[in-house]
């Protein structure tokens, strides 16, 4: 070691002996409280170590002395939730659905709550907006084909369509054409004749009283005399303008042809009842409920 | 031994040296005189604006605070006596600081740093605490000797530094108290401080307030001005040769002598200055500067060296305001011998008066006819339009509606546009087919779904600008909002 004593002419300061390029380093140590400030956090952390969980051993982790986790801060924290939560879903689960739309509070709660559950479980299916697709049923119009009032609505989502639940809704669209009950010509003209119904244009030269007469044999059963449907057998109305699959002749011919049955999962059991009541208020309040 | 460079023996040309300069710590002499009292006055119209104001009262009614000025985070509304803000008009909070900037740039440049010197809360805060500490420990020359006293701490020495630090930090403290007391009912807030009560973050405020206030007004003092402060660095820029700046004026003062010295050259007839050197402007000034320097960045211009320098005058009877508000020309005028020249209303002043009453003026007249009724309307994505079963087309829309008013409103919704559309709210039985109507509550928003249908064979266009109407029923107050109605 040289001697360090150096002293610097132009600031009075000892020199650290260092010199690169002829500039000469100054002796100017880290201020006493950064250093001890510097050994306090080094303290601080070895605490820290010991008082809360911190190494990972092969099996666990250290627990820390406090007994502390984060895991039982989220279980205190979800309690809470629960807690504020709990009265407005017990009042929620014990209104009648009808007493829920007239309460502003009820039916803010039920709709927030209702849309986070939709987004949860039903896009995949109707989409973000519950706007459906072909076969998958728009919830925002006024076509319902097993009931838009908010009990049936209700009854849909607890018990789903063709789910296997014991009081699921059952009926389906029979396969004319596969099964061998229409022939592929009395298919078309019965095709026509449904979308007459419904005012849309016919293929030219089709024969209408053939037509009216096939549907009152194989369809009227269960859509009706006038094609006005069913909704105890989940029977779509054939003359206003709204189509699950499609209104087009070759639509229909396939619809006629093949048979529909279209599957909605019963949530009973999947949703507790306050979530599927707060369901089928938000389903209603998309516009489409009776 | 240590051979150090005294940095006065460097010519300029040396530019080696020191860096960092250590502060010498600033001991200001008492003074009395016209600028003396005139910041006695300042500071005790900002400390009691600032201590008193959440006591004010007013009555906004049932359920309304009734306090004049409240910044009421949880609810997001702030309350300036007659006036009340909701977090969507905070737009008027810009308005007021660029109002504040332009009026700040204003009295620059008719004043220099008026703002500095008399209203800047570092200023007033700082002053107060030296006002305090020299009732304490006594004027410049025992603060200087206590300081540099070697003698061990007596019990006298000590009780007056603690009585200092006490007294200090019983004003930080009532600072931050002040402060969180414009954050929430303030006779209900001090019952709850006093009781401990009050929530956490009053208590947190008050510490970190009470510790900004002790170290900057006790410690750091005229270091803020100088070292944290932006504003000598701006001034600067908007500073021109009218505005008036504390000068000393050197063509008057040059050149230095005793008092017995230009007696006797006055007496001989010769030109003497009238600055005696006494270094009472260097005495009593807090940023610890030399005005006869020049104008310099320190400078906080507060005018307590021209009432020193005037006490000097007036005892030798020489005319008073050798260190003076003056400007640049002046100096120069005098010196041709040509009378002194003052000048506020110029185009720069012209300008940032214009820019204040401009902004100013159309910020009352919109707050003065503001709507108290807002609607925002905006339209369903998914789906944007619904065909029903009777072909007719529903589009529906999130309409907010905002009730700034204190009273309860009964407002009636319809839209138009569409031909033949009605018009239905969520949760609401229509009276009428195209006019639902329901309440909205006082200071409130409230989120209503809507259904606008209209028949396709009536509207024909894919898309038809729908406008909503929004009406109060018992006042005839009418808010409106445009969207567009969409067929699939």
């Amino acid at each position: 070691m040289t001697d360090h004593s150096e002293v610097d002419a132009v600031t009075g300061k000892s020199t650290t002996g260092h010199e690169w390029d002829g500039i000469k380093e100054l002796n100017t140590p880290l201020p006493r409280w950064w250093v001890i400030s510097f050994y306090l956090t080094i303290i601080w952390s070895i605490a820290y170590w010991i008082v809360y969980p911190a190494w990972p051993l092969i099996q666990s982790n250290t627990t820390g002395v406090f007994g502390y986790s984060s895991r039982a801060d989220v279980a205190v924290e979800l309690a809470n939730l629960e807690k504020i939560r709990g009265d407005k879903m017990v009042a929620l689960g014990a209104a009648s659905l009808a007493d829920i739309e007239k309460a502003p509070a009820l039916l803010a709660l039920a709709r927030a709550k209702g849309k986070t559950v939709f987004g949860d479980n039903c896009v995949p299916c109707h989409g973000s907006g519950g706007a459906g697709a072909k076969g998958y049923p728009n919830l925002n119009d006024d076509e319902w084909l097993w009931g838009g009032t908010l009990d049936q609505i209700m009854q849909t989502i607890q018990y789903g369509v063709r789910s296997g639940h014991a009081k699921t809704h059952e009926g389906q669209m029979l396969a004319f054409g596969k099964d061998g009950v229409l022939k592929s010509d009395e298919i078309v003209t019965v095709a026509n004749y449904v979308r007459s119904l419904a005012g849309l244009p016919t293929r030219n030269g089709f024969d209408a009283a053939k037509g009216e007469k096939i549907f009152a044999e194989n369809c009227a059963a269960c859509h009706g005399d006038g094609g006005k449907g069913n909704q105890e057998l989940g029977a779509p109305n054939l003359t206003d303008k709204i189509w699950l699959y499609g209104s087009d002749e070759a639509s229909l011919i396939e619809t006629i042809g093949q048979g529909r049955a279209g599957v909605m999962p019963a949530w009973e059991g999947r949703l507790d009842p306050a979530t599927i009541k707060a369901m089928a208020v938000y389903v209603h309040s998309l516009g489409g409920g009776k | 031994m240590n051979k150090t460079v005294n940095p006065k023996d460097l010519t300029s040309d040396d530019d080696y040296g020191p860096l960092y300069a250590a502060r010498k710590k600033v001991y200001p002499q008492s003074v009395s005189g016209a600028f003396r009292r005139i910041k006695w006055g300042l500071m005790a119209v900002c400390l009691g604006v600032y201590y008193f104001l959440p006591f004010v009262r007013w009555n906004r009614g049932f359920g309304a605070p009734n306090q004049a000025v409240l910044i009421d985070l949880p609810n997001s509304r702030f309350y300036f006596f007659f006036i009340e803000l909701w977090p969507q008009e905070v737009y008027y909070f810009t308005g007021l600081l660029i109002v504040a900037a332009v009026a700040l740039f204003l009295m620059n440049s008719i004043g220099g740093r008026i703002w500095c010197g008399y209203l800047c809360p570092q200023t007033v805060w700082t002053d107060l605490f030296y006002a305090v500490e020299r009732l304490i420990e006594g004027d410049r020359r025992e603060r200087m000797k206590k300081d540099k006293s070697s003698d061990p701490m007596k019990l006298e020495r000590i009780s007056e530094i603690v009585l200092k630090h006490s007294i200090w930090l019983l004003i930080a403290w009532w600072t931050g108290g002040a402060w969180v007391l414009y954050f929430n009912d303030a006779p209900t807030l001090v019952k709850e401080l006093v009781t401990f009560q009050a929530p956490m973050i009053a208590y947190i405020w008050i510490g970190i307030l009470t510790a900004t206030t002790y170290l900057l007004a006790g410690y750091m003092r005229e270091q803020v001005c100088t070292y944290m402060c932006p504003w000598p660095r701006i001034q600067a820029a908007l500073t021109d040769e009218w505005a008036l700046n504390v000068t000393y004026r050197y063509d008057r003062g040059e050149k230095r002598t005793s008092v017995k010295k230009a007696a006797e050259l006055r007496a001989l007839g010769e030109q003497v200055g009238d600055c005696v050197d006494c270094y009472q402007c260097v005495a009593v000034c807090p940023t610890g500067i030399d005005i006869r320097n020049g104008p310099q960045m320190e400078c906080i211009q507060c005018g307590l060296c021209i009432d020193a320098c005037d006490n000097v005058m007036t005892k030798i009877g020489r005319p008073k305001r050798l260190i003076g508000y003056d400007n640049d020309i002046n100096i120069q005028r005098r010196q041709e011998g040509k009378a002194p020249v003052y000048r506020i209303v110029r185009a720069r002043t012209i300008v940032y008066s214009a820019i204040i009453v401009a902004i100013g003026g159309f910020m009352t007249y919109t707050l003065a006819t503001r709507s108290l009724l807002d609607v925002n309307v905006l339209h369903d994505r998914n789906p944007i339009a619904v065909k029903l079963s009777d072909g007719s087309i529903r589009n529906a829309y999130t309409v907010r509606l905002l009730n700034k008013s204190g009273y309860d409103r009964v407002i009636a919704i319809d839209a138009h546009g569409p031909a033949n559309a009605t018009v239905h709210i969520i949760g609401v039985d229509s009276v009428t087919p195209d006019r639902p109507m329901i309440v909205i509550p006082r200071d409130s928003t409230s989120e209503l779904r809507l259904l606008v249908t209209a028949p396709a064979d009536d509207n024909p266009q894919k898309s038809i600008p729908v406008r909503f109407h929004v009406t109060d029923i018992g006042l005839g107050e009418v808010a409106s909002a445009t969207d567009n109605f969409v067929s699939p």
